[in-house]
């Protein structure tokens, strides 16, 4: 092997070749377990849904479509920005690794803040769970009362009473699901901060870049954790307006 | 011999040991962890036992027994048995079996340790500032709802110790996959290793189930969601099937990785390769498949439904397909081999015999009508610890008694470990098999008071428990002993095939070979080489192997 010797070859391994499929096939894997992690949410999340519809409805139309619109573009960009991070690192172009993942933790910080925005309205609401949970209903009903109404064709019978617990179990897992997505993006904009370490430290090269590479698959990984959130949180309830 | 370079003495500061990437050392070290909880777990159940002598229950306080029946499951669960032989035994012999340097990510192992041990400190935090009496499966909305807030600790604790046997998960995965020496080939792979491949599967992808409803249960404990508590819409049996995803799977981490030590041991003792080979590696892939849909027979007498009851049923009988394939191909691997009683033989013996029992009592439980009577009694207790007790804890002690000469170098006193693995099963069976007969009588479990009726078969039963205390007690002494006292072992002492006895020391360097092994030959291939290994081999025979 002629890069037996390379400096960037691992004790343990044998070639770069064997090194590089190693760490991307452990990163599969790992994603393999994130995605049974966000499932056990996902699973709770489809049980009350199909429990509480109505519930479920009222709760998504107190979240801002515009906000989590905007967050959703902003991720889609910076899983542009990772990309060309990852080109850059094959290409050998130190500079431009380090100015895409600057971008990318730029894009990562306004999502956060988007969110810190969100989750302070729903504080002022009350619609955060626990003992400072207060939901009112009569605060959507109204819409409520008209969308059912309108959408059986029927108004024999009365509109479903919606419980602020049922509104509670759906922003328990709003909380729990976006908050897990946040914390996914906190440790990601960490590790960025440590690869652009790396990146200036010349531990890159075009043979060797395996930790862009997989920060790139986790990065895509979390948006499209967000790309189901998004749907499945904000606009599911919609059509029912 | 000169006292050549080893994993063990390369290095002998404290910092080399807590510092190491070497899967060797990370091995010792988990090996002491897990000892360590399997202390605080049994002498849990000492205590308890001995409590459960009288009918009133007159050595403990209902509190004081409730939190440690909690403390004996966690503990033994989480702490001991889940960790036991993929992070100590498969550790150490994963790399060296597939003829690698190391594991794939060495320094995720050594995380994996950091973590595990974290966990642990939280768990045992819990304990201090007053225990936990949920049982190990911290039900709601008992646990939610009513017993004390140190299931936030505790499960917190789980939570965190999840992801170091998902780190040792993915690393085996890859190891397996990747850093196969040159001939290697998959069915070339003893199949320790395909045992070891099946369960990180399912710690890779049941794990995490488990440590986010902790994380939800933590989460309706402190803040009162209402995820789990019918009082505001939520659904407790929820619960029960997200603990259950993962914790039925969980069986199969607590006994998978067993079947593969007893594989080892019964090809080497009986001098013969495996019966079936491709059989008994798949089966231990269609258990950890399999093991994934059979939840809900934890449920059978909940809300769930009376049809998906009958699925889970029928897939808890199917499951037992491929166990049996397994117990049939052992079985007939012995037949016209010439087996030798050796201490680990002992064991496995021991295991195929008690896990038969265990495995056989399962389907009586799977069976939806029998469960109904049978549910939530000591029947249950019964079955699940011929499984875990008879059954991995059996192929631990068998696997650690075979590979100590390789781990450590030493050779320990035969004739000490055959009587100590004599006594373990008779104290074993005095222990468990009367439960069966009380659980069908319908003493329920968990009870602090009983009937006075059912006091003998828990005296049987503490009677066994302190014999089985003692098989344990003897072995914490002969094995430690060994290490100061014990003779040199040879590289291939017993001797049996594959890399880790014909192509390095014992113990091994710390990059595991000195020359990097070359594979040409299929694993278990006693018919070509017994002959050979008796020539080497009976010279220095000695009792003391
Ligand atoms: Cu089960």
């Amino acid at each position: 092997m002629s890069n037996s010797h390379s400096p960037h070859l691992h004790h343990h391994f044998h070639s770069l070749e064997q090194q590089r499929q190693a760490s991307s096939l452990g990163m599969w894997v790992f994603i393999a377990q994130e995605i049974m992690f966000f499932g056990g949410l996902f699973c709770g999340y489809v049980v009350y849904r199909n429990m509480y519809p109505e519930a479920f409805a009222v709760a998504s139309h107190q979240l801002s479509i515009g906000w989590g619109g905007f967050n959703t573009v902003v991720l889609i960009f910076s899983s542009l920005t990772v990309a060309l991070a990852v080109r850059s690192a094959q290409l050998g172009k130190k500079n431009q690794i380090i100015g895409w993942l600057v971008a990318t933790i730029l894009l990562g910080v306004i999502f956060l803040g988007v969110k810190c925005i969100e989750y302070s309205a729903k504080w002022e609401h009350h619609l955060v769970p626990g003992i400072h949970f207060n939901y009112e209903p009569h605060y959507t009903d109204d819409a409520l009362h008209e969308s059912t109404g309108s959408e059986h064709g029927t108004d024999h019978h009365p509109a479903p009473a919606v419980y602020p617990g049922h509104v509670q179990i759906f922003f328990a897992f709003y909380f729990a699901m976006t908050g897990m997505h946040a914390l996914h993006m906190i440790i990601g904009i960490g590790l960025m901060i440590w690869i652009i370490w790396l990146a200036t430290k010349d531990r890159f090269a075009p043979e060797y870049y395996a930790p862009v590479e997989l920060f790139g698959l986790y990065w895509h990984f979390v948006d499209v954790i967000w790309i189901f959130l998004f749907p499945l949180l904000y606009l599911i309830g919609r059509h029912v307006t | 011999m000169t006292e050549q370079k080893h994993y063990i003495n390369a290095e002998t500061t404290v910092k080399s040991w807590l510092l190491t990437v070497d899967h060797k050392r990370i091995a010792i070290l988990y090996l002491l962890s897990v000892v360590g909880f399997f202390i605080l777990g049994g002498t849990a159940a000492i205590l308890f036992r001995l409590d459960l002598m009288t009918p009133q229950g007159d050595l403990l306080a209902h509190e004081t027994y409730n939190k440690m029946f909690t403390m004996h499951g966690v503990m033994m669960v989480f702490f001991f048995l889940v960790p036991v032989v993929p992070a100590v035994l498969g550790n150490f012999l994963v790399p060296i079996m597939i003829g690698a340097r190391d594991v794939a990510f060495p320094r995720l192992n050594l995380a994996s340790w950091y973590i595990f041990i974290t966990g642990g400190l939280f768990a045992l935090a819990a304990l201090v500032l007053g225990g936990v009496d949920t049982g190990w499966t911290f039900y709601t909305p008992y646990s939610s709802t009513y017993a004390n807030s140190n299931v936030i600790l505790t499960g917190l604790g789980v939570f965190v110790a999840g992801f170091a046997s998902i780190l040792t998960g993915v690393n085996f995965i890859v190891t397996i996959h990747k850093m196969r020496a040159p001939g290697m080939t998959w069915f070339r792979l003893p199949l320790f290793i395909w045992a070891q491949y099946a369960t990180s599967i399912i710690m890779v992808l049941g794990t995490p189930v488990i440590a986010i409803t902790l994380l939800l249960l933590v989460l309706e404990r402190a803040f009162h969601i209402g995820i789990f508590d019918p009082a505001l819409g939520g659904d407790p049996v929820l619960f029960q099937h997200l603990f259950w995803f993962y914790s039925h799977p969980a069986v199969y981490i607590m006994i998978l990785p067993g079947f593969g030590i007893i594989s080892e041991l019964i090809a080497c003792f009986s001098r013969k390769n495996v019966f079936g080979y491709s059989f008994v590696a798949f089966s231990s892939l269609a258990i950890a498949i399999i093991g994934f849909f059979v939840w809900g027979h934890h449920m059978f007498i909940t809300s769930q439904s009376i049809y998906a009851g009958l699925i889970f049923s029928i897939l808890s009988f199917i499951i037992a397909v491929p166990t049996a394939v397994k117990i049939f191909n052992w079985t007939a691997t012995l037949y016209k081999g010439s087996v030798e009683f050796r201490t680990p033989m002992i064991y496995a013996l021991g295991f195929i015999g008690l896990f038969l029992v265990g495995g056989l009592t399962g389907l009586f439980l799977s069976s939806m009508g029998l469960d109904v009577h049978l549910h939530d009694t000591y029947f249950v207790v019964a079955h699940f610890h011929y499984v875990m007790v008879g059954g991995m804890v059996m192929a631990f002690l068998g696997g650690l008694h075979f590979w100590w000469p390789k781990m450590f170098g030493r050779t320990y006193n035969q004739g000490c470990a055959v009587f100590t693995a004599i006594v373990i099963f008779i104290g074993f069976n005095l222990t468990f098999f009367p439960q069966f007969i009380v659980g069908y009588l319908g003493m329920p479990r968990r009870y602090h008071v009983y009937p006075e009726e059912f006091q003998i078969f828990h005296i049987l039963s503490t009677g066994g428990a302190s014999v089985l205390g003692f098989g344990y007690l003897l072995m914490f002494c002969y094995l430690p002993y060994s290490l100061i006292k014990g003779k040199k072992a040879t590289a291939n002492p017993w001797p049996a095939t594959g890399l880790e006895w014909e192509q390095t020391t014992s113990p091994p360097p710390t990059l595991n070979f000195i020359h990097d092994p070359v594979v040409t030959e299929e694993a278990y291939a006693y018919a070509k080489k017994n002959e050979e290994f008796y020539r080497q081999a009976i010279p220095a025979e000695s009792k003391d192997v």
